[in-house]
């Protein structure tokens, strides 16, 4: 059974946690006891309905405000596949929260109420999911009931978000007319929509072919942890020395002629170790242990890759940052803790080229600062070379984290776009 | 977990290698970014699934970490049993941050009646033994499906001086790019199995051959009713007015302490059984088996902002 990540975007208004609710409910993952427990809050609370939201919004401030913090996490299951969902609120923090459910997903389920179409808000999250690199975007036009189930009002909302999504990167759009509330193509196919040809939503969760999203052609593999055994008592492992780490892109055999960056030097893989034996290959996101013919020197953040397909190697390289806090604004000259792969320096904000409004696009080359929930473009200086590819080719080695020296806490995160100073 | 020959010219991975593969990343980072990391062992399920997933990420070397129990003394013996052949077996340090003596040093004060639980007093000798110990970084077996404030926590949960969790002010975390950095004092709390399921659990549970305490399989035990949940009679509970012992065939599904750890009526003695029983159920576990969970809706967010697991 496979695993699909995804990522929900919108707000209360739109419907998003009752179409939650309803593929939990639909698909027996809520519980009696957790129902029980939104029933009587909801009742406490003096909601006119049964708040499905509650099952989401965990913590005390959130209930009590009505609001949702954070992003959270839910899980479910059909026979086919096994889900995750990460639910990110629409309004507060709705930047930071979205970047961060979507930077693992494999999907993104955009929410559009159709009396109110295509909203600056639908924009904004059809925008981040694809500057995430989200393969698949699901574009559920909502509240069909509202509008007499009418196929011209899907077709008016599904042609206006195509035209907008013309100018993102987005390579699998699709539109789902629905009604979360009475629950027509979520799980089962409405009789209200006899024109809606396509598949329910939980239909189409379970069919999106997501194996062939991952890289398999240009090998990675950012070495994260040294084993060796030093054992005093079974000698054979005297000499074992493994070199572990997940796989982050590509397909890795034993006898593969590969380099370590960033000595350079050449050898081959002798074998790759899982803790259930030998295996023959290994591909992204194992999690494995190589051991190489040759006694060269690797440590920690060192990339072992194949020698005639190597990242960019180098210390200057551009990036869209997402600012995170609101414990100040990023400025040019500003320096900070990276992390990249499994590879720790330091990095210096050499340049802001531009802030983006994510609502309409527009570059703001005058621009002197991000703030909290604003993306932009910069150039970086590294302390120490990093091993990347851009982001769009591969999301492991395309993408970093900034972190504050001070506080230590992460305050951006960076889609790398590709080195300094190459068109 | 191997990947059997009709996935892999696919190069797919299914759901519970992909879940072992992010929890070994996960043991794995901890091990090189941190000084002095503990793992929490209690003996129960998750705790024996994450051990396994951790002698996994290193093999063949041994644990380069020592594992952690803190104990109520209300145990159940088959898991303490449990806990000291596993312990034996890996020979793995083990340390015990025991609550007795915390007690009898007169640091905590048990709670009296005869609803007396030990629960929520663990939390100041495990703040106590991460202290002396020095442990920068400790493992946790909490999966953010069972309880609503753990679906909002991190993989790497930032813990200040004093321990506490602050649910408002937590780090983003994007990718697999965690962030472990803190300062003198503070540690971080790690959790691989975030975003396992407890029916994930059980699947692997049965495909890997992990060992469990008995007392998770169906077995006659002699047990009272009390908040609707069977309770196992034991030297440290007083029954209540009404509350009568019978023989029942039981079984657990969540293992703490003996005085607020509920069983379920089962007949569930093999895995098949249990898996079976779990895909069904429509209480969650915690629901069914935990009082602590009991007090009020923020009963597991006011814990874990004390510092509790």
């Amino acid at each position: 059974m496979e695993l699909l990540r995804f990522a929900t975007a919108g707000s209360v208004d739109d419907g998003k946690s009752t179409l939650i609710g309803r593929l939990l409910y639909d698909s027996k993952a809520i519980f009696e006891d957790q129902l029980e427990a939104v029933e009587r809050t909801s009742l406490a609370r003096g909601d006119a309905y049964t708040d499905l939201a509650l099952l989401t919004d965990g913590l005390r401030a959130e209930r009590e405000q009505g609001i949702t913090i954070d992003v959270a996490y839910r899980y479910f299951a059909t026979p086919k596949r096994k889900f995750i969902i990460a639910d990110t609120p629409g309004h507060i923090q709705y930047t930071r929260n979205m970047v961060t459910g979507a930077s693992t997903a494999d999907l993104a389920l955009v929410l559009v109420d159709a009396r109110k179409g295509v909203l600056e808000q639908s924009r904004r999250h059809a925008f981040l999911a694809t500057l995430l690199g989200i393969p698949h975007l699901v574009v559920c036009v909502n509240k069909m009931d509202l509008v007499g189930w009418s196929q011209e009002r899907f077709e008016e909302i599904r042609s206006e978000f195509r035209s907008f999504a013309m100018r993102l990167d987005v390579h699998d759009l699709s539109f789902i007319p629905i009604s979360a509330l009475h629950g027509d193509n979520v799980v089962e196919r409405s009789a209200n929509m006899g024109w809606y040809e396509g598949t329910p939503l939980l239909h189409h969760l379970e069919e999106t072919h997501i194996a062939s999203d991952r890289n398999l052609i240009d090998a990675r593999f950012p070495v994260q942890y040294v084993v060796r055994p030093q054992d005093q008592v079974n000698h054979d492992l005297h000499d074992y020395r493994g070199y572990a780490g997940t796989v982050a892109g590509g397909v890795l055999k034993p006898g593969d002629e590969v380099v370590v960056l960033p000595s350079g030097l050449t050898t081959t893989i002798a074998a790759i170790d899982s803790a259930d034996g030998p295996v023959a290959e290994a591909f992204a996101p194992m999690a494995v242990t190589i051991r190489l013919a040759d006694d060269v020197d690797v440590s920690r953040g060192d990339m072992i890759c194949r020698v005639r397909n190597r990242p960019h190697v180098g210390q200057d390289l551009e990036a869209m940052l997402c600012w995170l806090t609101q414990e100040g604004d990023l400025r040019a000259g500003a320096k900070f803790g990276i992390k990249h792969t499994t590879r720790w320096g330091r990095a210096l904000v050499k340049d802001l080229q531009y802030r983006l409004d994510i609502n309409t696009l527009h570059r703001d080359e005058g621009a002197g600062t991000l703030a909290l929930n604003e993306i932009g473009r910069v150039s970086l200086r590294t302390t120490v070379p990093l091993f990347f590819d851009e982001y769009r080719r591969n999301r492991a080695t395309g993408s970093f984290i900034l972190v504050d020296e001070a506080t230590n806490n992460t305050v951006g995160a960076g889609i790398i776009t590709g080195p300094t100073g190459v068109a | 977990m191997s990947t059997s020959a009709s996935t892999q010219p696919y190069y797919e991975l299914a759901h519970l290698q992909a879940l072992e593969a992010e929890a070994i990343h996960i043991i794995r980072e901890v091990a090189a970014e941190f000084e002095r990391p503990v793992m929490l062992f209690s003996g129960g399920k998750d705790s024996a699934v994450m051990l396994h997933l951790a002698v996994k990420a290193f093999a063949p070397a041994r644990l380069p970490f020592p594992v952690m129990h803190v104990d109520t003394g209300h145990n159940f013996p088959e898991v303490i049993e449990f806990r000291d052949r596993r312990v034996a077996e890996l020979g793995a340090r083990l340390v015990v941050a025991s609550v007795q003596d915390a007690i009898d040093a007169g640091k905590v004060v048990e709670e009296t009646g005869p609803r007396a639980s030990r629960n929520r007093i663990q939390t100041v000798p495990l703040l106590e033994a991460i202290e002396s110990h020095g442990f920068d970084a400790v493992f946790g077996g909490a999966r953010r499906d069972e309880e609503k404030a753990r679906a909002k926590e991190r993989v790497f949960s930032f813990r200040d001086d004093f321990g506490q969790w602050d649910p408002k002010n937590q780090r983003p975390e994007l990718w697999n790019l965690y962030n472990g950095r803190h300062r003198k004092g503070e540690h971080i709390r790690v959790f691989p199995l975030s975003n396992w399921t407890e029916l994930d659990i059980w699947q692997y549970v049965a495909a890997e051959g992990v060992e469990l305490p008995p007392i998770y399989f169906a077995h006659p035990r002699r047990v009272f009713q009390r908040d609707g949940m069977w309770l196992a009679e034991s030297p440290w509970v007083t029954l209540l007015d009404g509350e009568e012992v019978e023989e029942r065939t039981v079984r657990f599904r969540t293992v703490g302490d003996a005085t607020c750890t509920g069983a379920i009526d089962s007949a569930a003695s093999t895995l098949a059984a249990i898996i079976e029983e779990t895909a069904v159920t429509r209480i969650t576990e915690r629901g069914a088996t935990r009082a602590d969970d009991r007090i009020s809706e923020a009963g597991m967010e006011d814990r874990k902002r004390e510092g509790y697991f």
